[in-house]
């Protein structure tokens, strides 16, 4: 079996990100209960009569599959498998509401076509005149992981070389009214500092778009080997740390061997239990990192999480701003990314230094 | 890496039967199950043909025992009607003695409901229980929670037409690498105005029943169905001495890159699946006995996928047909409805007639099989094409 | 009927969204498709839908939609014709 790496990556979100120069230097101050992708220059990568049907989520993955493909250098992909838990929101609410306001009639194709899970995969696709393996996950928090164990899965067995993996996910302004009604979205502003502190039901709503290369073989730009990667449809807050500690073993690790820990808070106090459980429990004597009192809570943004356990990984530093706790390891080899939505879809992504 | 996997259930309900032996006999006697919409209050019902599944959700919500606060889309009704059924047909009584996953294409996902209550979430509490069940991952954990599966590898695929094929693809290839024992595997649509009115803006619906590889074929019927099937590692089949149905022998998925919603005129895409799959199979093009071809019925699919199959077969071209003209086009349930129908054909040595053609197309010669036909079949072919270019192909066989 | 022709080229360019197209940029003349503006089938079908929605023109098949759409002079000639409101 190959081993896997991550050999570039690209992320665009309400941070700066989208520039690979810098590592969460500037830090943008919110003080919201749902917060905006930060847009690079669409213009510069999309040529206009390609860009005037994309709504900002196609923008985001198109663009970001660029800034990826760049810092790997290469043309093209064996295959390109995206996740989205919520899909193009924008073209769908356009066309629901169309039907209902217009009574089923006089209905143009753009936004139904547009608002297909898969157009974003299919546009790089179509972009770069791919015609490789095009596979799109939709399963909530772990659309973007199961992309990631795809790739992983034909890149061990050598079914292919290069692959594009990415999430994206894009805010529809009906969609966040109404999950604001049932209390998935916070009842008040917060700032960043305050997130994790807030004691208040739901979380911060984003959006925002990561994308990685994973390879088989390692190149001049690599990040990270992507180690393993797992998935739990449900997990109770009992069994986390269970399920890590089987995850380890069968990686042929021991909780010693993590030197950091990326946790997916997002300041819930109904969810942030199954992290705080683990922090203060497995994983009390490890640093711990999160990142989403800076992106926000959406359905794929535990791709930012693999985004940012890469970017330490490679330069072996960790910027204050995601620290939980006080604890600095001397050298950063092996990194834990855990995740869950809600108290459902769980995900595990094991990262080494490469 | 060119072993099959083995299939050892399956279940199915469609426009044409409740489960895998109404399907069949439908199947065999030539009974399709077009008609004008009922479920759905749409202007479009009389311009119209669609295979629906004729039970109301309360009835279905009855069937399944489902509390009156469940939050259940259509599609996650008819999903577990189908996963339920594949279950049972393995035998399966006890679902954790193996790791077990599901993998369930869907694009429709909880849109009916969304379409329904869109304003009413915003004023009547009684409906907002259905927001959570909009995103397309909430119909597959669903059918797991019903199933028993639990602290394990479910997840969603959604690539329009083809996504079902897909989840059988990847289904398979989780077996492969030994990452599950067991994975159950397949798709969900249900009908809605969504679709209905999206497909219309296309211009591709037709008026009347749908008539695939017909030269004078006037577009698709859409269709509502949901289809599993339990695919079993070698390991657990020699274990529980399982019967094996058939085998998941090859899988290739490509894009056609070439156009969002249109398929290439030479069907770049088709070809380049079928290849792959054929390579996976380590199968030659001639030893294929069937093929069940996507075939939805559309000028441009049924031109794009001829030409496709005319490139991997040319003179070698064993029979083939699309069963769309029976239950319309489910969509991302396509691909594990018409596994279902070629594990049927595999099982029964049969194959299923192209209903409604009469005129073959001026482009090629082409001509489907029209009539129902004995054959011994060791392997069929099946294709599933979708939007974004999406292209995918699975051949089954009976040996492993 | 010019005035028929700079309405068409303001509702091209809005309902197909040419950000970077003004009316001006249209000749009359040009070519909608292919070479031309470099209008594709999915803006075809938009334009279906606004014969029918702004002048009661309701075709079936998308093909006849491709000669009706040659340019904005055609366009003219054939609303002016058929047109019911």
């Amino acid at each position: 079996m190959k081993k896997v790496y991550i050999n570039s990556i690209a992320s665009i979100s309400p941070q700066k990100t989208y520039d690979n120069c810098n590592f969460l230097d500037e830090i943008t101050e919110y003080n919201d209960t749902v917060i905006f992708a930060q847009d690079p220059d669409y213009k510069q990568y999309i040529p206009p009569a390609a860009a005037r049907r994309m709504a900002k989520g196609i923008k985001m993955g198109v663009v970001a599959s660029k800034i990826a493909m760049d810092e790997a250098g290469i043309e093209t992909v064996d295959a390109i498998i995206t996740g989205t838990g919520m899909g193009c929101m924008i073209d769908s609410e356009k066309f629901v509401s169309a039907i209902i306001d217009n009574n089923e009639q006089y209905l143009t194709p753009t936004s139904f076509i547009q608002s297909t899970h898969n157009t974003v995969a299919g546009q790089i696709a179509l972009g770069m005149e791919c015609k490789a393996y095009n596979f799109t996950y939709v399963h909530s928090a772990i659309s973007f992981e199961s992309a990631l164990l795809d790739a992983k899965m034909q890149l061990e067995n050598n079914e292919a070389e290069h692959i594009l993996v990415g999430g994206v996910e894009e805010l529809g302004a009906h969609t966040t009214k109404v999950h604001r009604l049932i209390n998935h979205i916070k009842p008040e502003p917060v700032s960043i500092s305050e997130v994790l502190h807030s004691k208040t039901e739901g979380a911060v709503f984003s959006e925002g778009t990561n994308f990685f290369v994973v390879s088989n073989e390692k190149t001049k730009s690599c990040y990270a080997e992507l180690v393993a990667v797992e998935t739990f449809n449900t997990l109770q807050k009992e069994k986390v740390s269970e399920a890590i500690e089987t995850f380890l073993k069968e990686n042929n690790l021991k909780l010693d061997d993590i030197d950091l820990v990326v946790f997916g808070n997002n300041g819930d106090v109904d969810f942030d239990g199954y992290y705080n459980k683990l922090s203060e429990g497995i994983f009390s004597k490890t640093q711990q990192v999160f990142y989403k009192h800076l992106v926000g809570e959406n359905n794929t943004v535990s791709a930012f999480g693999v985004w940012l356990a890469s970017k330490i990984l490679k330069t072996q530093t960790v910027p204050e701003i995601v620290k939980i706790n006080k604890i600095n390891s001397s050298e950063i080899k092996t990194v834990l990314c855990y995740n869950q939505y809600r108290g459902q879809n769980h995900s595990l992504v094991l990262l080494r230094k490469c | 890496m060119s072993k099959g996997v083995a299939i050892t259930g399956m279940g199915i309900i469609s426009a044409i039967g409740n489960n895998v032996a109404e399907n069949y006999d439908a199947l065999i006697n030539q009974r399709k199950g077009i008609t004008r919409v009922d479920n759905i209050e749409t202007i479009q019902r009389d311009e119209i043909m669609v295979g629906e599944v004729k039970f109301t959700n309360d009835e279905l919500i009855a069937q399944l025992n489902l509390p009156p606060e469940n939050n259940y889309s259509r599609t996650a009704m008819l999903g577990v009607i189908a996963a339920k059924e594949a279950i049972a047909n393995s035998g399966i009584t006890n679902i954790k003695k193996y790791k077990t996953g599901i993998i369930s294409g869907t694009s429709v996902g909880g849109m009916d409901m969304t379409e329904k209550y869109y304003y009413e979430y915003l004023t009547d509490k009684e409906t907002q229980k259905y927001i959570e069940s909009h995103h397309a991952g909430d119909s597959t954990q669903k059918i797991a929670e019903q199933l028993g599966v639990e602290e394990s590898l479910v997840t969603t695929i959604s690539t329009a037409c083809s996504s079902a094929a897909n989840a059988i693809m990847l289904g398979a290839r989780l077996i492969k690498s030994g990452k599950l024992d067991r994975v159950v595997v397949g798709g969900a649509d249900c009908l809605s105005k969504f679709t209905i009115n999206g497909f219309k803006t296309l211009m591709i619906l037709s008026d009347t029943f749908n008539t695939p590889f017909d030269e004078n074929r006037k577009g698709l019927n859409l269709g509502e169905a949901a289809a599993f099937l339990v695919l079993e590692s070698d390991a657990v089949v020699k274990a529980e001495n399982k019967k094996v149905l058939a085998y998941v022998k090859g899988y290739g998925n490509a894009n056609d890159a070439f156009h969002q919603t249109a398929s290439s005129d030479n069907g770049d895409g088709a070809t380049l699946a079928m290849e792959k799959a054929l390579r996976v199979a380590d199968l030659k093009a001639s030893e294929i006995d069937y093929i069940n071809a996507h075939g939805t019925a559309t000028g441009n699919n049924d031109l794009s996928e001829g030409r496709a199959i005319l490139r991997i077969f040319g003179e070698e071209m064993p029979e083939f047909s699309s069963t769309k003209a029976y239950t319309g086009h489910t969509l991302a349930a396509a691909g594990a409805i018409e596994a279902v129908y070629s594990v049927l054909a595999l099982q029964n040595n049969i194959i299923f007639p192209n209903l409604n053609f009469k005129t073959p197309m001026k482009e090629f010669s082409m001509i489907p099989q029209t009539e129902l036909k004995k054959k011994e079949l060791n392997t069929v072919l099946s294709n599933s094409l979708g939007f974004g270019g999406n292209c995918s192909t699975v051949i089954f066989s009976k040996e492993a | 009927m010019s005035e028929l022709k700079e309405e068409l080229k303001g509702k091209i360019i809005e309902q197909l969204n040419l950000e970077d197209v003004s009316v001006a940029d249209i000749a009359d003349d040009d070519a909608l498709f292919g070479d031309g503006l470099g209008l594709d089938s999915i803006d075809a079908l938009e334009l279906i839908v606004m014969l029918d929605k702004d002048y009661g023109i309701r075709l079936s098949d998308p093909k006849e939609g491709r000669k009706i759409f040659e340019s904005v002079q055609v366009m003219a000639d054939y609303i002016e014709e058929h047109r019911t409101k």
